[in-house]
């Protein structure tokens, strides 16, 4: 391994804390397929670092493509959200479809110019709602960008109302039984809930998946939502019997169960122990008719 | 340069009109099932009058034929009209409002200013 290749290196010379733990976050997924295939031989670290980038921007898009449940092998018109240098739209032209970009940074779309993308790329602004025709778009897709939504960089800016036309315009803009997947970085558990149910209010069908929960490394959110229907959410990565939505709830879950707790030393309190020790790995006798009954006085 | 619409104030905000200045050809793939999967999307006469507006609709029927999918001759100059036409420089003028949004580099500038939004 080079100098340059040093995760913990690379961190070093930044300074954003932030941006320094998603690097980390993903050389742990990237790192090795990095090496292996050997895409950066003897690059500079700044370009290490755009790699990195690049290379989470695509396993994101990856997964976004793979959640957007299109069908195989028809060329599809996709909206990417953000597209910034089209980075994440080349993994769409890889797989066959036709793109239409959108940003807010003309410096990022110039960059995406110079790469000379397939793409069509428009400067516009999402809070301001997409700028489409109705039922153009069989799908769109979104990498970070939906949690700038949040962001009020202007006074007259008001997040849920932007949020609000861009859920709704985005609506519009897209062909029944289309899919939007937007990944995406919450601060907490309130801008999930915003977001969630301000697409509901636009008429989308869908919620948030969770992959890899319970990692903080890993863990990546991504926003389903559908245009034709209530369907079932795909199944998250790294769970193995929840699904996205259930992950979500499980703390307000777990809080209304402790409202409710069984009564000690009754029958429902004692199985719910063992089960609490069968699951922590403990040696537990089976449950029968006998459990939680008295001992007879003979003994 | 087929799908835009502005939206502050103006209910429909179709067709924008196109006013190019520069247009540039690039060669792209011809690939007609994503052409005939694209056309009914379409509003074929706004298609016909932008692309009559920058002068490229020679050979361009007016109107679709019901079998369009088998004739292939029509899909390719449906397809050079779509994605080959490129507007490098120009202006979009929406037809409710009077408003002209820039093109620079093949890039249309659809940013609302504060007073715009709805």
């Amino acid at each position: 391994m080079g100098p340059h290749l040093d995760p913990f290196l690379v961190c070093a010379t930044i300074q954003h804390t932030k941006l320094c733990r998603s690097v980390l976050a993903v050389s742990e997924i990237g790192t090795a397929q990095v090496l292996r295939s050997s895409i950066v031989p003897s690059s500079p670290p700044p370009s290490y670092f755009t790699s990195l980038k690049r290379f989470r921007d695509e396993l994101h898009n990856e997964r976004c493509l793979e959640l957007l449940l299109l069908a195989e092998d028809t060329p599809c018109l996709l909206l990417d959200i953000g597209c910034g240098s089209g980075l994440s739209g080349s993994v769409l032209e890889e797989c066959g479809h036709m793109w239409v970009g959108m940003d807010i940074s003309s410096s990022m779309l110039d960059v995406a110019l110079e790469r000379e993308t397939e793409g069509d790329l428009i400067l516009a602004d999402m809070g301001q709602g997409t700028p489409f025709r109705a039922g153009v778009f069989d799908g769109a897709v979104s990498v970070s960008a939906l949690q700038w939504l949040f962001n009020a960089d202007k006074k007259s800016h008001q997040p849920i109302k932007r949020i609000y036309t861009f859920f709704s315009t985005l609506y519009a803009a897209l062909s029944r039984s289309a899919r939007a997947v937007f990944q995406f970085y919450p601060e907490n558990e309130d801008q999930l809930e915003i977001l969630t149910t301000q697409a509901m209010r636009a008429g989308f069908y869908g919620g948030v998946v969770v992959d890899y929960p319970n990692s903080a490394k890993a863990k990546k959110f991504f926003l389903v939502l559908m245009t034709g229907g209530a369907a079932p959410l795909p199944q998250a990565l790294g769970t193995e019997e929840t699904d996205g939505l259930q992950v979500k709830y499980s703390k307000r879950e777990a809080t209304k169960g402790a409202r409710g707790k069984p009564l000690k030393n009754t029958r429902a309190w004692l199985l719910e122990k063992k089960e609490r020790r069968r699951k922590q790995g403990k040696n537990t006798r089976p449950d029968s008719k006998y459990t939680g009954r008295k001992r007879s006085g003979k003994f | 340069m087929l799908t835009s619409k502005c939206l502050k104030g103006v209910t429909t905000g179709y067709p924008l009109a196109i006013n190019a200045k520069e247009v540039k050809i690039t060669e792209i793939d011809f690939n007609p099932e994503f052409i005939s999967r694209l056309i009914p999307k379409l509003d074929w006469n706004v298609l016909w009058g932008a692309a009559d507006s920058i002068g490229h609709s020679e050979g361009l029927p007016k109107v679709i034929e019901p079998k369009y999918e088998e004739n292939e001759e029509f899909l390719k100059k449906a397809h050079r009209v779509l994605l080959e036409i490129e507007i490098e420089e120009g202006n979009l003028t929406c037809p409710e409002s009077g408003r002209q949004f820039p093109i620079s580099k093949g890039i249309p500038n659809m940013l609302l200013t504060e007073a715009e939004v709805q």
